[in-house]
């Protein structure tokens, strides 16, 4: 099957379940709904053969209604192909569905995405965190945790402290200077 | 003509015996075979790993008995990103080292966190530790590590150690002498 036969063959088998196909460079991304992830899923490795998942990402648009954006990255070994898919994902319900037994990589792939950014995933056979320790309190890569962290102690595991920017953001000039004035240092950006 | 005699000369023991203070003697001893621990948490590492090899050699100036037994090391070097997650642990192995001890803080991170001014990172290794060189540098070069590795090595030469570490041997030793 060429490429476009396989989105042909996916769009068919899913017309009302696709909500938005975008193209950029050859790529092609679907926005699906998370109720209809796994089964989409399975019916991408099992009959159309992406048999690999290169990531899962996700994406906090702070301020937006539904916040967050998960983005699947499938590729496929035998038609060296790529695919994508975009779900969205408001702040209340905050769970997924878990694709971990559909392809085994994206175990540590939720993980992740559970540590940085606060989302669940259903059936998911270790949901701990995998960067920070357990029982840190905060998600550090949503838009409002703030860039010098925020103070918290867990006795004798671990602690943390506001990190001192000292007027950061560090920015770096561009500039034919030596590169002792270009260095980036904690300077007002010029807006 | 007079016949000379040399009181204090005794042919038998002449060539092995030194006069010196007993702080100097035990410095020396110390500063000489100095058994790091390698606490190489990041990059740096790669050139703690480098001083250590056949080019840089890190055996001529004593140090060369990397031990990842805290109980059997005199120095820690830090080398590398300290993480609120990991500096707990660096300071619990710092604790398991028996005294006397020195810490290194080798490269920008385990001096200040470098250029992670990040939530994860704790702002040098100072603030857990009492450290006895900054090396700076990402990562220092080996010759840097031997340089920082020579002026603790002059530090140490420069303590008081009995007195520091035995004082109530000390204060003994002076009571008998007055």
């Amino acid at each position: 099957m060429t490429g476009e036969e396989l989105f042909k063959s996916l769009a068919e088998s899913f017309a009302e379940k696709i909500q938005r196909k975008t193209e950029f460079r050859g790529e092609t991304t679907y926005t699906i709904a998370t109720n209809d992830l796994r089964e989409i899923a399975t019916f991408c490795r099992d009959e159309l053969a992406f048999d690999y998942l290169l990531d899962i990402t996700s994406i906090d648009n702070f301020g937006e209604e539904p916040r967050f954006v998960i983005v699947y990255a499938l590729y496929s070994m035998p038609h060296a192909i790529h695919l994508r898919f975009k779900l969205h994902v408001s702040e209340d319900v905050g769970v997924v569905d878990t694709v971990s037994d559909i392809w085994p990589t994206a175990n540590w792939h939720e993980r992740e995405i559970y540590d940085m950014m606060g989302i669940k995933f259903n059936g998911h056979p270790n949901l701990r965190r995998i960067l920070m320790w357990d029982g840190y309190p905060f998600f550090p890569l949503r838009k409002d945790f703030p860039l010098q962290g925020l103070p918290s102690e867990m006795p004798d595991v671990a602690f943390t402290k506001i990190t001192p920017l000292e007027g950061g953001p560090f920015v770096t000039v561009p500039s034919t200077a030596t590169s002792k004035d270009r260095e980036p240092r904690a300077r007002a950006p010029e807006l | 003509m007079p016949e000379t005699h040399s009181t204090a000369y005794d042919s038998k023991v002449e060539g092995n015996v030194i006069f010196t203070r007993f702080d100097a003697a035990l410095n020396w001893v110390r500063k000489n075979s100095l058994w790091p621990m390698p606490m190489g948490l990041a990059c740096c590492a790669i050139e703690l790993m480098a001083t250590a090899a056949s080019r840089f050699d890190i055996a001529r100036f004593g140090a060369e008995v990397m031990r990842f037994s805290p109980r059997q090391c005199d120095v820690m070097i830090v080398a590398g990103t300290v993480t609120y997650k990991m500096a707990l642990a660096v300071k619990r192995i710092y604790e398991q080292m028996p005294e006397p001890k020195w810490v290194i803080a080798m490269g920008a991170c385990a001096s200040t966190g470098g250029m992670y001014r990040s939530y994860a990172v704790l702002q040098g290794i100072d603030q857990l530790l009492p450290v006895d060189v900054y090396i700076s540098g990402c990562p220092p070069r080996p010759e840097a590590l031997l340089a920082g590795l020579m002026k603790l090595q002059e530090k140490i030469s420069r303590e008081r150690a009995l007195k520091r570490q035995k004082p109530e041997l000390v204060e003994r030793l002076e009571e008998a002498l007055t």
